[in-house]
């Protein structure tokens, strides 16, 4: 199948086209019904737009391409060895790469063996992906124990890549060691423009920054997968984003899809893949490329695409020597909806507790007073988000005024922040900034607190406090504590926040 | 209601849950009859004795006709957006459902992660099962993480069928993948009509199907079950690839 390589034009057929310069959502509350038993009233957002419409069959366009797919019906045509796709229909998907980590690999392993037997192998030792990242340092036994289980399979399926360790005490000391999956995957080269990459966790959906379809499956899908190599999917209809202009200095793509999330609620993505294009798409590097897409998941996405481009290929230069085929949405490709945001117009955002579409502007929640700051997690511990935090502390040359935690992603970004130089500094490292602006040394990588984990661990919110966090989730207790607040943000804005004790536009710092 | 000829259908795949010990709740809510059921094509389904025997007698409604499948007990009723989280918290995420004891314990943290604001626990402090076989919940029920947990915590408490308004597509897919319980769709905002304790049955109909409020009389049309159906009536996503041959069938 003679794959288009022409990068979507406007001239794709939209089923809605809908402009949106600032940030004019419009959001309702339905009248509350009387409160009983102490249930929460329903909250119901309405989107300034239309409401998404099935995608018509309509006439045939004058497109070139016969059967004009987006770019997510095309990989999983091309996955599932069909000439063309529907959005709607189910098909089973041939799987690149499967990957799962400590929390939810044993269960997926039981449910492997169970049902293909005790003695059964995985359908190829060099597609699975096991990573642990979870609750790693803790003295939690049976956190510990799934590790140890992770390992017992990997042994006996002599699995090619099991990032291993066994010397909880110093994660240096553990040569395969490397961190949070999503990241590890991108850095170890096991992500791939035109790929299927299945995993174990929600956030799987990041990879799509490399072009590729990734989604996160439950351990029942998962033990399937081991043993078939494949698996039942349901073809995506495809909302796609626009967003254009230059990237102001004091935005990054934690904003970018913040904005996004608070435009079309935690569902407005349900059941669809979400395409991100653009001219700032475009110039966002791979690692910010990375955020847009984790957060798909929180608008209810089920996977997100950003096409492949020379960013892309530079990233995977030294990273993998696989062969891989970039696929890109045929011009006349069917969109069920698309979004337009003019970039230059936006401005610093936050999610306010406890949803991730409770879209704020940073700068109006300037009264909020925190406890704390969290930098770190698949979504805001990369090493890009860092250089983004340094830069603000060395903008201001002063101390935070509250706990500042910091959880690098991966042993890589741990490195990165004692050995990257970071701009405008004279050639100080991140962490030399930190250390000066007094914030708590960098952790062993890992998820760390972003889901608040076993009671022990690091920067886990025990008590109710009020964080701001570069993470990706803010629902009760996502951190810990029930009555914790947390206030999603971007890098800058968290770093902003901690040098105030308040909730900060880093326009304070960074103009 | 015209009997509906309803087709044998088995929810959930082989059964790849433990046997847990078969300590029979008596949760007061159930309708308990001295009478077997009438004859269901009720499935074993993939799930352990103790709750084919919940399920069973949840069933015992004279009302409900003998080929269709019914659900009648408690109902536990949340808002909008119950995320994983609150499912079940990520501190308990340690417990691998393929453990039998696991899968008990995970059971008793069903829904703990709910804000205070909730007074009525879903599982009371000590216990490892819920008086609540049936939930009714709003939009965007199970959103979050990817985590099994959710569902198998609800279904290891011992719910049968969520009753939602619309749900995220991971907690959707994961529910049906496992068999813990049944993700049923409501046009309605039933959350808002329901208060948890009423007594409701859940009857799954072709094209359908209803919920009845037994205190209010109120009854609302449920919506089919749509494409996940031909993996649902296959018993789960393994029986359903082995029926139409994509993988070997079970030795």
């Amino acid at each position: 199948m003679a794959a288009s390589t022409t990068i979507c034009p406007s001239t794709s057929f939209i089923a809605n086209k809908n402009e949106l310069g600032l940030s004019g959502f419009v959001t309702s509350r339905l009248p509350c019904a009387k409160r009983f038993g102490g249930v929460k009233p329903g909250r119901k957002v309405v989107a300034v737009m239309a409401p998404p419409q099935k995608a018509e069959r309509l006439p045939a366009t004058t497109g070139s391409v016969k059967n004009a797919m987006t770019m997510t019906e095309k990989i999983l045509a091309k996955a599932s060895e069909k000439p063309k796709l529907s959005p709607g229909e189910n098909v089973w998907v041939n799987v690149d790469v499967l990957m799962t980590h400590d929390v939810c690999g044993p269960g997926s392993f039981g449910i492997f063996k169970k049902e293909f037997g005790q003695n059964a192998k995985v359908w190829d030792r060099e597609k699975v992906v096991v990573i642990p990242d979870h609750y790693i340092f803790t003295t939690d036994e049976r956190a510990n124990r799934n590790v140890d289980i992770l390992r017992d399979f990997c042994k006996e399926q002599n699995i090619k890549y099991f990032y291993d360790i066994t010397d909880l005490s110093d994660f240096k000391a553990n040569p395969d060691y490397k961190g949070v999956c999503h990241i590890a995957l991108a850095q170890e080269g096991h992500c791939r423009p035109g790929e299927v990459l299945l995993g174990t966790d929600s956030h799987t959906c990041t990879a799509g920054a490399f072009g590729q379809f990734a989604t996160g499956i439950g351990n029942t899908d998962a033990g399937f997968v081991l043993g078939a190599g494949k698996l039942l999917l349901k073809v995506p209809p495809t909302l796609r984003f626009v967003l254009d202009g230059e990237m102001p200095n004091y935005l990054l793509a934690k904003d970018l899809i913040l904005q996004i999330i608070g435009e079309i609620s935690v569902a407005g993505a349900t059941y669809k893949s979400m395409e991100f294009v653009g001219s700032t798409v475009e110039s966002l590097n791979m690692e910010e490329r990375m955020t847009l897409c984790n957060m798909v998941v929180e608008a209810g996405g089920k996977n997100g695409v950003v096409p492949a481009d020379s960013t892309t290929f530079e990233y995977l230069k030294d990273k993998t020597t696989k062969p891989y085929e970039p696929l890109y949405s045929d011009g006349s490709a069917r969109f069920l909806s698309e979004y337009r945001f003019d970039i230059s117009k936006l401005e610093p955002l936050v999610a306010k507790p406890h949803s991730p579409d409770n879209r704020a502007l940073a700068r109006e929640c300037k009264d909020v007073k925190i406890d704390r700051v969290y930098i770190g997690s698949c979504t805001g511990g990369k090493a890009e988000d860092f250089l983004a935090a340094a830069k603000v502390f060395l903008a201001s040359g002063k101390k935070v005024k509250v706990p500042t935690f910091l959880v690098p992603a991966t042993r890589k970004v741990w490195l990165d922040l004692y050995t990257l130089p970071v701009p405008g500094s004279g050639g100080k490292t991140c962490s030399q900034i930190f250390e000066e602006a007094g914030c708590d040394p960098p952790a062993s990588p890992g998820c760390g607190a972003c889901l608040g984990g076993p009671k022990d661990t690091y920067a886990r919110m025990n008590e109710a406090k009020v964080c701001v966090s570069t993470t990706n989730r803010n629902f009760p207790g996502r951190m810990g504590h029930k009555e914790g607040q947390i206030y999603l943000a971007s890098p800058y804005t968290a770093a902003a926040s901690a040098l105030t004790g308040y909730v900060t536009d880093p326009r304070e710092f960074l103009q | 209601m015209a009997a509906v000829s309803f087709p044998s259908t088995t929810f959930a795949p082989q059964s790849t849950k433990p046997n847990p010990k078969s300590v029979f709740p008596s949760p007061s809510n159930l309708s308990f009859s001295s009478r077997s059921c009438p004859s269901f094509p009720l499935t074993p389904l993939r799930c352990s004795p103790l709750r084919r025997a919940a399920i069973t007698v949840a069933c015992a409604s004279a009302d409900v006709s003998s080929s269709a499948k019914a659900f009648r007990g408690l109902c536990y009723v949340v808002g909008d957006n119950i995320d994983t989280d609150q499912i079940i918290p990520a501190e308990h995420l340690t417990l691998v459902p393929s453990n039998p004891s696991e899968y008990e314990k995970l059971g008793s943290f069903a829904l703990c992660g709910l804000p205070s604001s909730y007074t009525t626990r879903f599982v009371v402090p000590d216990a490892t099962k819920t008086e609540y076989s049936i939930i009714i919940g709003g939009a965007n029920f199970g959103c979050g993480s990817s985590r099994e947990h959710a569902p198998v915590a609800l279904g290891a408490a011992g719910a049968v069928a969520v009753v939602a308004e619309s749900y995220a597509r991971i907690f959707f897919r994961n529910s049906v993948a496992t068999g813990e319980v049944y993700p049923i769709e409501v046009e309605d905002r039933v959350c808002e009509e329901c208060q948890t304790g009423d007594e409701v049955s859940v009857l799954l109909e072709e094209g359908g199907g209803r919920l009845i409020n037994h205190r209010t009389g109120k009854e609302w049309k449920l919506k089919p079950i749509g494409d996940a159906g031909p993996v649902i009536e296959a018993g789960g996503i393994f029986a359903y690839a082995r029926k139409t041959g994509m993988i070997p069938s079970a030795a």
